[in-house]
């Protein structure tokens, strides 16, 4: 866990988590680019796919492909994390003159306990999505592994925003 | 100096009638209708022979070696692929097929089912090393090896760092060859017996390595008939099949995962069906697989553009024939003389190709990604294919890259015209009285 993430848990946000990604964007970086997908929960007809259009458009701007292989699982990752957790949020990708952002914002019931989510194979996950061959507790470790930097906010019965930042 | 691309597949525009039916099956979005005529990109395609298949015109034709180049050497030896053996209607053995290349002028029949035995090897050594990439992703197609270079470039250091059963088969073939009978190797001609376009690129244009020990290809569609004929002659029964049943299955899928002998392994056909999967590996979530096998063509080589036979007849043909062939691996010292002696690992990198990229300089990029998602959004999102382009969202690209313009989609254009006559309606409304028919009312 690194510091950031652990700034993130000092106590409630003022607005609810669902606030569109600028809010927590200061001002110190140019956003050059920014998409918003919706991400609904519990649908997993469609999950992955808002994360496959990301990994295509950091191809298609020529992003080195290590990092957007490593962005592509983190993002897959997160995305899934708010079909099978939330009660529905959205997915946005920002892109700085140095830095690829990937924000999740969902309302739902928020992670109690950081530090256990964080932990390879603690899970949470509903019967249904463990039916379903999700849950095995390596979507936030592998979010970590992947990234540069993750910084989690969240607040028990209001929702999640997950920051995610891979520098280049 | 070879050209920089090189493809075996191209389009005869006499035949072409500008349908979509190309562009819309291309993996690669390698192929747009201009002018009425298919044009392939040549950066983008990976001669995987989709479009062969698809075009009902028979406009896209892949350009192989006519049976009569190989008189250009003094020795010709031929290089069958295993999927030219279940072409064939009734065929007792291997070796009247293998026998009959010979009665058509070669000197020396090689199996290329032979070289796929030794790859074997080598690439269950390659699969022993505790610290390679999982999956490791199989080389044997090179349709897919492009597709990667083009789609997946991350996954490049997957891929299995072993020449092809081809080039194994080509430079045993000569070595034998040119010791058995003290001849000059620059004297031997080594010609492959392709059911794929993809195969004849990579002669010319080699993935992994400089250049190629194969002299050219000739389409299996060419020589079927001709084999045909001679296989009605009685047997002279030559003993010429030496391959293993597991080398002969690779000319199907999962024939090569097969051989290696191990369980946990995944193998797909048809390029469709290899890209979803290829997406999941880039996602991570195939990494307790120990090795992926994707074959462009469905039901692996036996189902490629230059077959005779349906693929599924041949695939089926061609497990009955292995069940009649011996199933022993060749001799170490057989493996370790290719190790010594022969180019077996892929020295050049597999280079990505990043033809997906819009810009080179990121901010420029950028812009024109912005601009891109937002000429999609306002397109009517049909994906017809009227316009030339595969997709709208293909169309809105063309256009940022400056190929295209908003007004090649039907519908935009419609629109445009629409409202054109709108304004002429009401510009008309506005000239009230025409100036003619001014003068006929002061008359009258």
């Amino acid at each position: 866990m690194n510091s950031d993430s652990n700034k993130g848990l000092q106590g409630p946000q003022e607005t609810p988590p669902t606030t569109p990604a600028a809010k927590h964007e200061s001002s110190e970086t140019q956003v050059l680019m920014k998409h918003v997908f919706p991400v609904e929960a519990d649908d997993f007809t469609s999950a992955g796919e808002a994360s496959g259009k990301i990994k295509n458009i950091l191809k298609q701007l020529g992003i080195d492909s290590q990092l957007v292989r490593r962005a592509a699982i983190a993002c897959y990752e997160a995305e899934l994390n708010l079909v099978i957790h939330s009660w529905g949020g959205q997915l946005t990708l920002l892109l700085t003159p140095h830095e690829i952002k990937i924000v999740t914002e969902d309302t739902g019931p928020g992670i109690p306990d950081v530090d256990m989510a964080m932990k390879e194979g603690y899970s949470t996950a509903s019967e249904r999505a463990r039916e379903l061959g999700f849950g095995a507790g390596m979507g936030l470790p592998n979010i970590q592994r992947n990234a540069s930097r993750v910084e989690i906010y969240s607040v028990v019965g209001q929702g999640t925003t997950l920051k995610i930042t891979f520098g280049f | 100096m070879m050209r920089e691309y090189y493809h075996s597949v191209t389009l005869n525009k006499d035949k072409c009638k500008g349908c979509t039916n190309c562009i819309k099956g291309c993996p690669t979005e390698a192929i747009r209708v201009r002018d009425g005529k298919a044009r392939i990109i040549d950066e983008r395609c990976i001669d995987c022979g989709e479009c062969i298949r698809v075009c009902p015109y028979h406009a896209k034709v892949a350009v192989t070696d006519p049976l009569s180049r190989i008189n250009e050497f003094k020795y010709k030896i031929a290089l069958p692929a295993p999927a030219l053996l279940g072409q064939f209607k009734n065929l007792k053995n291997c070796d009247r097929v293998l026998v009959a290349l010979k009665q058509l002028g070669f000197d020396y029949v090689y199996e290329v089912a032979k070289g796929a035995d030794i790859v074997t090897q080598l690439i269950k050594e390659k699969l022993a090393i505790s610290d390679i990439k999982k999956p490791l992703i199989s080389s044997a197609c090179p349709a897919i090896v492009r597709l990667i270079q083009v789609r997946f470039p991350n996954l490049l250091d997957h891929m299995v760092r072993v020449e092809s059963p081809m080039e194994i088969a080509a430079q045993m073939a000569k070595d034998e060859f040119s010791r058995k009978y003290k001849v000059p190797r620059e004297q031997i001609g080594a010609f492959f017996i392709t059911p794929c376009a993809a195969k004849m690129t990579s002669i010319r244009n080699p993935i992994g390595n400089e250049i190629s020990h194969v002299d050219g290809a000739i389409s299996i569609l060419d020589i079927y008939g001709p084999i045909s004929s001679f296989l009605k002659v009685p047997d002279n029964t030559e003993q010429l099949q030496k391959a293993s049943s597991a080398g002969l299955s690779w000319a199907i899928s999962n024939g090569e995962s097969q051989s290696l002998g191990i369980d946990n392994y995944l193998a797909v056909d048809g390029i469709s069906n290899v890209i979803p999967v290829l997406e999941e590996i880039e996602n991570n979530k195939m990494s307790d697989l120990d090795f992926f096998e994707g074959l462009s063509c469905s039901g692996g080589c036996v189902g490629g553009p230059l077959t005779f036979e349906n693929g599924y007849v041949a695939k089926n043909r061609i497990r009955i024939l292995a069940k009649g062939i011996h199933n022993s691996p060749p001799k170490a010292s057989e493996v370790e003389y290719v190790k010594e002696n022969m180019d077996w690992v892929l020295q050049k990198n597999i280079m990505e190709k990043p033809v997906l990229k819009l810009d080179e300089d990121i901010v420029l990029a950028i812009q024109k990604m912005e601009a891109l998602e937002r000429i999609n959004k306002e397109l009517p999102g049909l994906d017809c294919g009227s316009c030339g382009s595969p997709s709208c969202r293909t169309l809105a690209e063309d256009i940022v890259r400056g190929n295209a313009s908003k007004l090649d989609c039907v519908f935009e254009l419609r629109e445009k015209v629409k409202m054109l006559a709108k304004e002429m309606i009401e510009l008309s409304d506005k000239m009230s009285v025409g100036r003619e028919e001014k003068k006929d009312n002061e008359k009258a």
